[in-house]
């Protein structure tokens, strides 16, 4: 949650610089180690707009949905259709006619989340309240239908999704080339986490999530309906898989059906590091895999995965509850 | 004395004694019963299910917790069979030590995921399994020196077991006796083995304290029974005995590759079994495999005609088509945990109390 404002807890902060300083000397060039922080960055603001949803349904409710990849993967797709069906405003050379067709993809991306999102919700994962077991079993059967539903759709092969032409290419800082959709992902990544931020702190709707979170009773004794609250942030969450979904596939400019699959395994791992509840945790693990992942991707390409879970597994060690702790849970 | 081989815990149905016993019998007699290479391969395929479904109900119907690294264990013991035979021989001592290593990595493994993730809470288990299933599964297509990578690894089994060592000239009741037989039997007595001690674990003092836990985790630490030393123990037995299911896969097929031990088509088959038999039931796991892996194959060629029937529509034929076989297992699946979450087991033992 917001720890930040109430009690500053700068330890797990500190994590993604240090985690960043331990990789210059094993990287070598600073160069290099610069293109691979951005991309890091980059990747771990996408990640986190995938995950904050999921961390706050799981802090307000208790649902662990496995299916949440199915809304990633479903953005990524339906940003193929728009993208294709755009040509002319994808392949103009002016950037803000590049800027209108991907802000239509992410929009349209995020509405169908949304709607399926609530769907899910009302189908899936009602149900089922209160019984963790059949949450996981029936939310993973969700997930491998979503899958499938998309494969009969868009077809079970990879579809690319190359970006706009002005976002290609990167700027060169000193000898580190910086590629511009990484930087602009970075600046997308945080007016999310802002508009996030700003509603958790400043709005009613925030502080009740907030209070929901640290204690679901006390808040329906007061007169909210916290189920209400919980479709609201269920929706709202899957829109946002489905806005992280058209980023990361424009990031790896390639889409295939497993993307929700992949992307789960990092969001889960990033969830459990930063605290399930939190979306303040969940920003410091979302920036720390994303960075992980691009330095071994450099270093040790095979154990690329294998070092998040290690990375896991240390921060379990250190706090097993993750970074930030979420009360009562 | 049957009531002490099954572990005092019998049918407590007539329905469910007949199928058991049919059952039993059936794959006793599989070569004789049902000639042709084809159905004797479906019969060793549901005794690994039976071994790979029955460790998997001790966690998710007994426990009450759920991994999906199970398929990671399965893939260990038959990798651990794969590769130590392709790299020392088809000699039985390399299959030995096979076998030893890939138990030992499945016992350090599961161990260590166990006390990471049960530590803090259950939850995190079903989440840190299958991050670590999905890694490995990416090492063990990326590493193809040892594994072979995707195309998998074929290898030779000592003499005995292959098909070209004749016992006797003269075929017994039309089947021929040659070690490819010699093999499925091999599997059939690993198989009751591994079941009949499944059967005991689970209602030994040991698995009344996991139902417990299943129930009522906080009681069971108030009573006095550490929780977290128990679930640890009962995933690391699963893994042990999905190893060794592993291990019978990759000697009947003589080869393994990443699909058909590590793929998550094999978890979501065994979770489906486990809930179509019925959870917390061993002899539901004995069921359910026998009439999946039946079923799976008639319905995918039911699929294929259905979707040959309905090209006029495309949508209705690409939604009927074999590929999207998985899609039809996942409604099935969610629709037996909403409404037969007790599985065909549960559902005859009741109907046999009233």
């Amino acid at each position: 949650m917001i720890h930040l404002k109430t009690n500053l807890d700068l330890k797990p902060l500190l994590l993604v610089p240090v985690l960043a300083l331990l990789a210059l000397p094993l990287v070598g060039s600073f160069d290099t180690w610069l293109t691979l922080s951005v991309a890091g960055l980059a990747m771990g603001m996408i990640i986190f707009i995938m995950a904050s949803g999921l961390t706050l349904v799981f802090g307000l409710m208790d649902v662990l949905n496995f299916g949440h990849g199915v809304f990633i993967a479903l953005g990524a797709f339906v940003a193929t259709s728009v993208l294709s069906g755009m040509v002319d405003w994808t392949q103009s050379q002016e950037l803000w006619r590049n800027l209108v067709a991907v802000g239509a993809a992410m929009m349209v991306a995020m509405i169908a989340a949304a709607v399926i999102g609530l769907a899910f919700e009302r189908f899936i994962v009602r149900p089922v309240y209160g019984q963790h077991l059949k949450q996981i079993l029936i939310t993973m059967g969700g997930m491998i239908i979503g899958e499938e539903i998309i494969k009969v759709i868009w077809g079970p092969l990879q579809i690319a999704l190359p970006l706009p032409e002005a976002m290609r290419g990167s700027l060169l800082w000193g000898d580190a080339s910086l590629e511009k959709y990484r930087l602009m992902a970075v600046v997308v990544g945080l007016i999310v986490f802002a508009l996030q931020a700003w509603t958790l702190s400043q709005t009613k709707v925030g502080l009740l999530i907030r209070a929901g979170v640290q204690d679901r009773e006390m808040v329906e004794a007061l007169g909210y309906k916290i189920r209400r609250l919980f479709v609201g942030v269920f929706v709202v969450g899957s829109g946002l898989a489905g806005l992280g979904g058209v980023m990361w596939g424009l990031y790896q400019q390639n889409v295939v059906p497993q993307i929700g699959a992949q992307v789960n395994v990092l969001i889960f791992i990033v969830i459990i590091m930063g605290g399930l509840g939190s979306t303040g945790g969940a920003l410091i693990g979302a920036l720390l895999v994303g960075l992980m992942a691009n330095y071994t991707g450099f270093l040790l390409p095979k154990l690329a995965l294998f070092s998040n879970i290690a990375l896991m597994a240390a921060i379990l060690l250190w706090r097993p509850q993750g970074v930030y702790p979420v009360a009562n849970r | 004395m049957l009531k002490r081989l099954l572990s005092n815990d019998l049918p407590r149905s007539p329905w469910l004694a007949w199928m058991l016993a049919a059952v039993l019998l059936g794959l006793a007699f599989a070569p004789f019963l049902f000639p042709g290479v084809k159905a004797l391969s479906v019969a060793a395929k549901i005794l690994v299910f039976i071994v790979l479904v029955a460790s998997f109900d001790l966690l998710l119907g007994y426990t009450g917790i759920v991994s999906f690294a199970h398929t990671m264990f399965f893939g260990i013991g038959a990798y651990g069979v794969a590769m130590s035979s392709n790299h020392w021989g088809a000699t039985w001592a390399s299959l030995s030590v096979g076998v030893m290593l890939a138990l030992l990595l499945t016992l350090v493994l599961a161990l260590l995921i166990g006390l990471f993730s049960l530590r803090v809470r259950a939850i995190f288990f079903a989440m840190i399994t299958l991050a670590v299933a999905a890694a490995f599964q990416t090492l063990a297509s990326q590493l193809s020196e040892w594994t072979g990578g995707e195309d998998g690894l074929s290898f030779k089994l000592p003499a005995l077991l292959l098909s070209s060592t004749e016992f006797s000239d003269t075929p017994f009741w039309g089947v021929n006796l040659d070690g490819r037989l010699l093999c499925y039997y091999l599997l059939f007595a690993a198989a009751l083995i591994q079941f009949l001690m499944l059967l005991r674990i689970v209602n030994s003092p040991f698995g009344r304290v996991l139902q417990a836990i299943r129930e009522n985790e906080f009681r069971a630490e108030a009573i006095g029974y550490r929780v977290v030393v128990y679930r640890t123990l009962s995933s690391v037995l699963s893994a042990l005995f999905a190893c060794m299911a592993g291990v019978m896969l990759a000697i009947w097929l003589r080869y393994n590759g990443p699909d058909t031990s590590l793929s998550f088509e094999i978890m979501m088959d065994v979770l489906l079994i486990v809930v179509i038999g019925g959870m917390g039931t061993v002899y539901g796991s004995a069921i359910g495999a026998v009439l999946f892996l039946w079923a799976q194959s008639y319905l995918q060629d039911l699929l294929r005609l259905a979707s040959e029937a309905a090209s006029a529509w495309p949508l209705l034929a690409a939604l009927l088509s074999p590929d999207r076989w998985l899609l039809w297992l996942g409604l099935l699946f969610v629709l037996s945990v909403y409404y037969f979450p007790t599985g065909i087991v549960g559902r005859l033992r009741a109907k046999a109390i009233v």
